[in-house]
């Protein structure tokens, strides 16, 4: 056993580690980290109290929000996943509010009818929870 | 002026107008006397302020015009009170509202067939037309007070107390409970709805029919979730199920602007969120949760009750 050749072979597997782990914190689903262009955050707030997601759900800074038959959004904005299982992006997320059971048959979550501009508008002040 | 205002600043009935105009005469007159004592004290602490002769004063500015003042104020709001809507039972609409903890039922009387109309949380009366309005309670006392409209009376478990109401602008007209009445008093709140008078004639013909028939797989299968859940043994819906009280009349519950007295806009996501778990937005509410049942009969559940309109 050469030891110049483990040491070669150990130090390109290290280097592959090392720019495979770089790879993961540039992916696409990076976006979320910025802030949300697709809406505005402050109307997003207003249809959310006005919607009165907080029947089902506690979201900060939101008055008589603290239902508790759906999640806590209170870092919502650092999820990973939508209702445990949709990658959290704008596009999925702007299409869960939208219609929620169509991502997840059996979800308690109903489509409440709004607009897709709504939706964004929501997305935005939803990504601003972390 | 915002729909649903809850203000004595802004009255839209005569009563209340009566009422804030008393409350600022009242003021008015309060901040003028207030005015001129402060005034005279700081006459009369200056260093070389000259004695005066206290029996004079005492005769004049301690007994002579309050009389005057307060003989004024009285023959004035005897005579404004005059003009409040005179109570009598006699109005050519009646309606009565019980109040039961945390919310409100109201019955009409249908002119058509003289059967009675229950709902809840919802008075709608006609603009301009007095309407007499039997008070009642079921449990303890509470109280009705729609600020832009009226004053506020009790309500007192057996025993008939009575408010004429005469709204003078349509609109909505947000009131609740006056009388603190146990865990969720300050979420008892309900609204009154002034209509035209023909839109009021055409509210109640809508309400005086029965539920609608569900249209469609899904509401069928929406309608089988509410006997499903039981909610019948609470909850009426005519044409569906009608021998329980103790809960809100859902016939018409779509059609309502607000579900749990006052408390939640009503769409789908609030009437999904309000049955699978009704104590975490109104804690001490009898109705017990559905949490137990899937996610897609309690979307189906949302769905038939938003359609009851």
């Amino acid at each position: 056993m050469s030891s110049p050749g483990i040491r070669t072979a150990s130090f390109a597997l290290v280097l592959t580690c090392a720019l495979l782990l770089s790879g993961c914190s540039k992916r696409e689903s990076d976006d979320y980290r910025q802030p949300y262009q697709g809406g505005d955050a402050a109307t997003g707030k207003k249809l959310v109290t006005q919607y009165q997601c907080g029947a089902c759900h506690k979201i900060p800074n939101v008055a008589g929000a603290g239902g508790l038959a759906g999640p806590d959004l209170e870092k919502f904005g650092r999820l990973s996943y939508i209702a445990g299982g949709i990658p959290n992006d704008p596009p999925r997320l702007v299409a869960w509010l939208l219609d929620p059971p169509a991502l997840k048959p059996g979800t308690i979550m109903p489509a409440m009818g709004m607009t897709e501009q709504e939706a964004r508008h929501m997305a935005a002040y939803l990504y601003t929870l972390r | 002026m915002n729909g649903t205002l809850q203000s004595v600043l802004h009255p839209a009935g005569l009563d209340a107008a009566v009422i804030s105009q008393f409350a600022w005469v009242l003021f008015g007159a309060g901040t003028l006397i207030f005015a001129a004592v402060m005034a005279l004290l700081v006459l009369g602490l200056r260093d070389n302020a000259t004695p005066l002769r206290p029996g004079l004063w005492i005769a004049g500015a301690g007994v002579a015009f309050p009389v005057l003042v307060l003989s004024v104020l009285l023959v004035w709001s005897t005579w404004r009170s005059a003009r409040l809507v005179p109570q009598s039972p006699n109005a050519a609409l009646s309606i009565s509202v019980t109040a039961r903890m945390w919310w409100w039922e109201v019955r009409y009387r249908d002119p058509g067939s003289g059967r009675e109309i229950v709902t809840a949380n919802e008075i709608h009366v006609p603009v301009g037309q007095a309407v007499y309005v039997g008070l009642n309670a079921s449990d303890v006392i509470h109280s009705l007070w729609v600020p832009a409209l009226s004053g506020k009376p009790d309500m007192i478990p057996g025993r008939v107390t009575g408010l004429t109401l005469r709204a003078e602008r349509p609109g909505v007209y947000r009131g609740q409970c006056a009388e603190f009445c146990g865990a969720k008093h300050a979420r008892m709140a309900l609204h009154v709805v002034a209509l035209a008078p023909d839109a009021f004639r055409d509210w109640l013909q809508r309400q005086a029919e029965p539920a609608r028939k569900p249209q469609g797989a899904l509401l069928e299968r929406s309608r089988a979730a509410f006997l499903e859940q039981r909610c019948q043994s609470c909850h009426t819906i005519r044409g569906v199920a009608e021998t329980a009280r103790r809960g809100p009349d859902l016939t018409h519950v779509g059609s309502r602007i607000r579900i749990g007295a006052g408390l939640l806009r009503t769409h789908q996501g609030t009437l999904a969120g309000w049955n699978a778990d009704p104590l975490a937005v109104k804690p001490g509410v009898f109705m017990p949760a559905a949490a137990g049942s899937d996610g897609e009969s309690l979307r189906a559940l949302a769905a038939y009750l938003e359609h009851l309109r």
